[in-house]
C-alpha cells in the first residue's frame, strides 16, 4: 500500500461564469492528479489551457468571475475546497506558496528586501521583527544572494532579474511550505541563470523535502526537472504519469504531437511535425474530444463524446479512445453503430 | 560570394549622465564583430542579453549607424553607396519581429500591411498589388480571403505568417528573424519554423536568425556565432558548435539548453554570478570572471577569434598545438 500523497486532486473543476451567468468557460475541468511528497510534477499546456487557473484554484486565489464549481483538493488529507478564507490564510504561504513569472510584479518597490522576506515568517509564525531578519538572511544566503545582510536593507530596483527571481523563491520557502508552485518561474531569465535558478530549487527541494508544482509551456523544463507530468489541453488533464514514460510511449496524440513539434539538439535534418490549427476558444468547445478538429488520429465517436479517463498502464492515465484497453477495432463499432 | 559580410562591426552608445549628458562613459554594445552569411543559409545568434545580438540586427536593418568596421551586401561597402543603392540595401534586407500582435497595425487589412513595401517602394498598378498580394499569401500559407480581413481576426501563428508574407513582399535576400516564434503558442512553433525552412529552400533566402531557443536555433542555422558582452566568442557550422563546443562559454550556454528528452539530462555547468555590464566590460577576456577555466593571462589580454582546425574561437585555453582541450589541472601545471 502506498502513502498517502501529499496533494490529491479530485474532479476538481473551476469555471469562469459571465456577471449575467449567461457565458460559462471551462478553465478546469474535472481535473484529477496525485503528487507524494518530495516529487515534482509538471503541469503543461498552451496558454488558454487552463494550467494558471489550476494554480490559482490550488492558491484559492481566484478572481471575482471564478468559481471551483466541483471536486475536492485534498492537502494531507484535508480538503481545501471547504475552507474558509481565514483557514486559507494559514495555509497560504505555510504550507502552500507560490512563485510567479514576473518578479518585478511579486515585489513591493516600497519596501525592502528584508520587509519582504520576513513578512510571511512574522504573519504565520508571530516572530519577532529582528528574529525574522535574521531569518530572511539566512534564506538569501540559502538562494545564494552574494553578501545577503547588504541586500536585506536594499530594494527591488537594485537587483538584477535573476536576483530577484531568487528572492521570490526565497520568500517562497519562508516558512518551510510542503508544495511549492512555480508558475512560469524561468521564462523571464537568460539560459546561465535559468540553470542557476533551477537549480537552486532542486538543492531546496532536496533539503527540505520540498513538493514542487511547475506550471508551464516549456517541455524542456518537465524533462529536465519533473518525475511526473500532466499535459492539459482545453481545461482538461488529457494525460498524466511518470516523466520518462511519457516521453517515450504518449498515450495521447496532443502529447504525441507536442513532442514531435519541438526542436531536438544536434538533430538538423529533424522536420519538425507541425499541429495544424490552433488551440481551441475555451467558451465555445467542439462536442465530443477538444483535441479532436487537430488530431490526425480523430475517429468518428471522438466528435461525438468526450473520451473518458482511460488507464493504459498503472500510474498513466489518457483522455483519448485510442488509450481504451478494449479499443481494439473501436472504430469498426462507432461505425456499426454500437456506441 | 555571401550576401552580408561584416568586419570589425562595431557599435558604441554613449552613455548619457545629468541632465545634460556626457561623462557617461560608452556602452561598447558591439565590439569589433566579423561574420558572413551566405546566400541560402542561415546565419544564428545566440547569447544573453546584453551581449549585443539585438544590436546587431539593428545595424543589419540600417536602424543603427556603426560607430566603426564594415559591412558588404553583395560585395559593396554599404558606406559607399549612393542614394539608389542604399534603397536597393532597404528593399534587399527585411525583417521579422518577435510579437505579430504589435508589429501589425490593428486598424489596416492584410492586404495594406502586406502592400505597404510595394506602394512606397515600387509604382505598380493597383491590379498588380493585389496580385502581388494573393501570390504573398499563398506562399505563407493563407487563403486569399484573408487580405480583407483585418489583424484580430487571426490568431498569433497567422499574424506571424502575414508578417512573413510582408517582409517577402520586395523579394529580399536576406530576412532579420529576430525571435520570430518566443511570442507563440508551442503546437504553433513548428509551423512557423517549417515555413520559414520552405521558404528558404523555395527562394533561395538568405536568414539571420536571433533566439533565445538554442535547440530552435540550431535546428534553423548553418552556421552559428555566440555572443558575450558585444563580442562573438565562437563561430562556426551549426552542428560541430552545438554538438562539441571550444570556447567555456558555448559550453556553459548550450549546456544550460532546456533538454528536449528526460534521458538527455546530462552534467551542467552553472556559472557563477551574471553577464556584467557592457558600460564597463571586464578586462582581457571579457568572459574570465565567470569562467571555470580562467587562468592569470585571461584577465589581462584580451584573445583574437581565430582559426584553430576549422573551428573558429577567442580562447587562450587551446593555445600552442592543442588538438583536444586540455584539462584545467593539466593547464593549471603549465603556468
Amino acid at each position: 500500500m502506498l502513502a498517502a500523497p501529499l496533494l490529491e486532486l479530485d474532479n476538481l473543476s473551476t469555471y469562469y461564469v459571465s456577471a449575467q451567468g449567461t457565458r460559462v468557460v471551462r478553465a478546469v475541468d474535472e481535473v484529477s492528479l496525485r503528487l507524494n511528497a518530495g516529487e515534482t510534477l509538471g503541469i503543461v499546456g498552451e496558454s488558454g489551457s487552463g494550467k494558471s487557473t489550476l494554480a490559482l484554484t490550488l492558491m484559492r486565489v481566484l478572481p471575482p468571475a471564478a468559481r471551483i464549481v466541483g471536486g475536492r483538493m485534498l492537502l494531507d488529507g484535508e480538503d481545501l475546497v471547504t475552507k474558509s478564507e481565514v483557514e486559507m490564510q494559514h495555509i497560504r504561504g505555510k504550507r502552500i506558496a507560490m512563485v510567479l513569472q514576473d518578479p518585478m510584479v511579486s515585489l513591493n518597490p516600497l519596501f525592502t528586501i528584508g520587509d519582504q522576506v520576513a513578512e510571511p515568517i512574522r504573519v504565520h509564525e508571530g516572530t519577532a521583527r529582528a528574529t525574522a531578519w535574521k531569518r530572511a538572511g539566512e534564506l538569501l544566503k540559502a538562494v545564494r544572494i552574494p553578501s545577503p545582510e547588504a541586500r536585506l536593507k536594499q530594494y527591488p530596483h537594485e537587483m538584477s532579474g535573476g536576483m530577484r527571481q531568487r528572492i521570490v523563491g526565497a520568500i517562497g520557502i519562508s516558512c518551510e511550505p510542503r508544495l511549492l508552485i512555480a508558475d512560469e518561474p524561468t521564462t523571464s531569465l537568460d539560459l546561465t541563470i535559468q540553470a542557476q535558478y533551477l537549480k537552486m530549487l532542486r538543492d531546496l527541494q532536496q533539503q527540505h523535502g520540498l513538493a514542487l508544482i511547475f506550471i508551464t509551456h516549456n517541455l524542456g523544463i518537465v524533462a529536465k526537472m519533473c518525475d511526473q507530468l500532466a499535459v492539459m489541453y482545453a481545461g482538461r488533464v488529457v494525460e498524466s504519469g511518470p516523466v520518462s514514460r511519457i516521453f517515450n510511449a504518449p498515450a495521447h496524440p496532443y502529447t504525441k504531437a507536442l513532442l514531435n513539434s519541438i526542436p531536438r539538439m544536434g538533430d538538423p535534418d529533424q522536420r519538425l511535425v507541425a499541429i495544424d490549427g490552433q488551440p481551441p476558444d475555451l467558451s465555445n468547445l467542439p462536442p465530443g474530444c477538444a483535441f479532436a478538429p487537430r488530431c490526425p488520429q480523430a475517429m468518428p465517436r471522438c466528435r461525438d463524446g468526450a473520451p473518458p479517463v482511460f488507464m493504459p498502464e498503472e500510474g498513466r492515465t489518457a483522455r483519448c479512445w485510442l488509450a481504451d484497453p478494449v479499443a481494439v477495432g473501436a472504430d469498426y463499432r462507432v461505425a456499426s453503430g454500437a456506441v | 560570394m555571401p550576401v552580408l559580410e561584416a568586419q570589425g562591426l562595431t557599435k558604441h552608445f554613449p552613455a548619457r549622465r545629468g541632465l545634460f549628458g556626457g561623462g557617461g562613459g560608452t556602452v561598447r554594445a558591439v565590439d569589433g564583430i566579423s561574420f558572413a552569411i551566405e546566400r541560402g543559409q542561415t546565419l544564428g545568434i545566440v547569447g544573453e542579453s546584453g551581449c549585443g545580438k539585438t544590436t546587431t540586427a539593428k545595424l543589419v536593418l540600417g536602424l543603427e549607424v556603426p560607430t566603426g568596421g564594415v559591412m558588404r551586401f553583395d560585395g559593396e561597402d554599404l558606406q559607399r553607396l549612393d542614394a539608389a543603392g542604399r534603397r536597393h540595401y532597404r528593399k534587399s534586407v527585411q525583417a521579422v519581429f518577435q510579437d505579430p500582435y504589435a508589429s501589425l497595425n490593428p486598424r489596416m487589412r492584410i492586404s495594406a500591411i502586406i502592400a505597404e513595401p510595394l506602394t512606397t517602394n515600387e509604382k505598380l498598378s493597383a491590379a498588380a498589388v493585389r496580385e502581388r498580394v494573393l501570390e504573398l499569401l499563398e506562399l505563407v500559407g493563407l487563403p486569399a480571403r484573408a487580405a480583407d480581413l483585418f489583424p484580430h481576426e487571426f490568431s498569433g501563428g497567422q499574424r506571424q505568417r502575414i508578417a512573413i508574407a510582408r517582409a517577402l513582399a520586395l523579394s529580399p535576400a536576406l530576412i532579420v528573424l529576430d525571435e520570430p516564434v518566443s511570442a507563440l503558442d508551442v503546437s504553433i512553433r513548428a509551423q512557423i519554423l517549417n515555413l520559414l525552412r520552405d521558404l528558404q529552400a523555395r527562394l533561395g533566402l538568405s536568414y539571420l536568425f536571433i533566439a533565445h531557443d538554442l535547440a530552435a536555433v540550431a535546428h534553423m542555422s548553418h552556421e552559428i556565432a555566440v555572443m558575450y558582452l558585444g563580442r562573438i566568442v565562437e563561430t562556426g557550422e551549426a552542428r560541430s558548435l552545438a554538438n562539441a563546443p571550444m570556447h567555456p562559454y558555448t559550453e556553459a550556454l548550450f549546456s544550460a539548453a532546456l533538454p528536449s528528452h528526460p534521458d538527455e539530462r546530462r552534467e551542467e555547468i552553472i556559472l557563477p554570478g551574471e553577464v556584467p555590464s557592457p558600460l564597463n566590460p571586464p578586462s582581457g577576456c571579457r568572459f574570465h570572471p565567470r569562467c571555470p577555466q580562467a587562468m592569470a593571462r585571461c584577465a589581462s589580454e584580451p584573445p583574437e577569434l581565430r582559426n584553430v582546425e576549422g573551428r573558429i574561437f577567442a580562447c587562450h585555453l587551446y593555445d600552442g598545438a592543442a588538438t583536444a582541450r586540455p584539462s584545467f589541472a593539466a593547464v593549471a601545471d603549465g603556468k
